[in-house]
């Protein structure tokens, strides 16, 4: 009995990449819809007709929105491979550390990347503060997951790859080596590992990409009205 | 035989709210603490050191922090009774879906109702009732949004229905004129005691938000 598994996702979404780690990671087979944001398809307005974004996990025709909520439908659908840990406090502390990185150090960095001058320092202030509780809870283990990498390095693993590419545009070091040790070294062994370091969007394009949407916000902002 | 809880909440916190309601639903006994969050405990700031916000449920001496979550925990923890999410994992991601976009819509928009005027209020408004009518829509003819049972979405979204009255008051409009059957859904939930003894007082709330308003110096 074949199970239908359709992942839809842009090239670029770091959300998406959530879901194509996890689904790797646990061998499950899947075929990817691509969506261009600016011309959404009527399955994508039809499976995510609330939010409409993307990624969307559609299983056996039913879909799933939102990444971290598709990464626990995953978790709990294909049992090999846990991304959770079993005991409820681990499960909740793991919930929380996803929670953080998406309310709080994402919207950090990148105001780093998108403000100049004093709002781009505080921004900056604000984010080695957030950047320090996740280096205390790497304290003891290579991957947030423990031994593997698990549902928090998931749900976190894209700053591996967009850090970089804020720091060779904006000429900024977000994640120094020296500050912030137990990062650093995550940030590489996660980008190195096999599933992951296959699976990352092509850095020129990303480059090229950001670097535009960084100029359009530039401009926008020194335009008089 | 204790539990061994502490909840660590502030009186009109919708979010405080949801966790009493689950620790209620599970019948559990807990010490209960009224924060200031104007002047904050050594025990908030240790136990929830990266947030420093309520509510903080306190088990065995470990923190959990952000209200879904602990709902979660609770409802993993003491899963024999009265089961907040559904078995199945499709219907659990569905739980989780709505519960999240609960979070990320009206909290926000009921604050600038109270906390704007003019067009930025009226866009608020239409966009809240928007977003009502939405949840409306998902509920649709069942008695809660699971189902035959009280579960994970009706206890993050019907604490908002205390603060309701503050919403109308200042934004002067009625959210039973545009949604009529959520307004049905919370009478329905207010009649469960661990909803009923876990919301505030809508006129209670309504005077904080006055103080609020004049501590912000909103006219």
């Amino acid at each position: 009995m074949g199970e239908e598994v359709k992942l839809f996702r842009t090239w670029s979404s770091s959300f998406a990449l959530r879901i194509v780690w996890a689904l790797k990671i646990k061998g499950i087979e899947y075929e990817t819809v691509f969506e261009d944001l600016s011309n959404k398809s009527p399955l994508l307005l039809q499976y995510n007709p609330v939010h409409k974004k993307v990624p969307i996990l559609v299983h056996n025709g039913r879909p799933i929105a939102e990444s971290l909520v598709i990464l626990e439908y995953i978790d709990e659908t294909w049992k090999q491979a846990p991304l959770l840990p079993k005991d409820p406090y681990e499960r909740a502390m793991a919930r929380f550390w996803a929670k953080f990185g998406d309310d709080k150090v994402l919207t950090s960095i990148w105001s780093v990347f998108i403000k100049q001058g004093k709002e781009q320092e505080e921004a900056l202030v604000a984010t080695m503060e957030n950047l320090k509780f996740l280096e205390e809870e790497m304290k003891g283990k290579k991957f947030f997951g423990g031994e593997r990498i698990g549902y928090v390095d998931l749900a976190l693993g894209y700053l591996a790859n967009l850090i970089s590419i804020f720091e060779e545009i904006v000429g900024l070091k977000i994640v120094d080596e020296e500050k912030l040790p137990l990062l650093y070294s995550w940030m590489q062994d996660f980008a190195e590992a096999p599933i992951i370091r296959d699976n990352w969007p092509p850095r020129e394009k990303m480059i090229v990409k950001f670097q535009a949407l960084l100029d359009a916000a530039i401009a926008s902002s020194s335009s008089s009205s | 035989m204790a539990d061994d809880i502490i909840l660590l909440d502030f009186w009109p916190s919708m979010f405080g709210m949801r966790v009493k309601i689950a620790l209620a639903e599970k019948d559990l006994k807990y010490e209960y603490r009224e924060e200031d969050l104007r002047n904050k405990s050594p025990l908030l700031l240790e136990m929830n050191p990266v947030h420093k916000k309520i509510p903080v449920l306190i088990h065995h001496g470990k923190p959990i922090c952000e209200s879904q979550i602990i709902v979660e925990y609770i409802d993993e923890v003491w899963k024999d009774k009265s089961p907040l999410l559904p078995s199945d994992p499709y219907e659990r991601a569905q739980a989780r879906f709505w519960a999240d976009y609960v979070d990320k819509k009206i909290f926000e928009l009921g604050r600038k109702i109270w906390t704007t005027k003019g067009e930025d209020q009226e866009a608020a408004k239409k966009e809240l009732i928007g977003c009502l009518k939405i949840l409306e829509g998902e509920l649709g003819e069942k008695p809660f949004f699971s189902g035959e049972n009280f579960g994970f979405v009706d206890v993050s979204l019907v604490t908002f229905s205390c603060w309701f009255y503050a919403y109308e008051r200042f934004g002067n409009f009625s959210i039973e004129a545009e949604c009529p059957k959520l307004i049905a859904w919370t009478k329905r939930c207010m009649q469960k005691e661990s909803v009923s003894s876990s919301l505030a007082d809508p006129f209670k709330i309504c005077g904080f938000v006055v103080l609020l308003r004049k501590k912000f110096g909103i006219e």
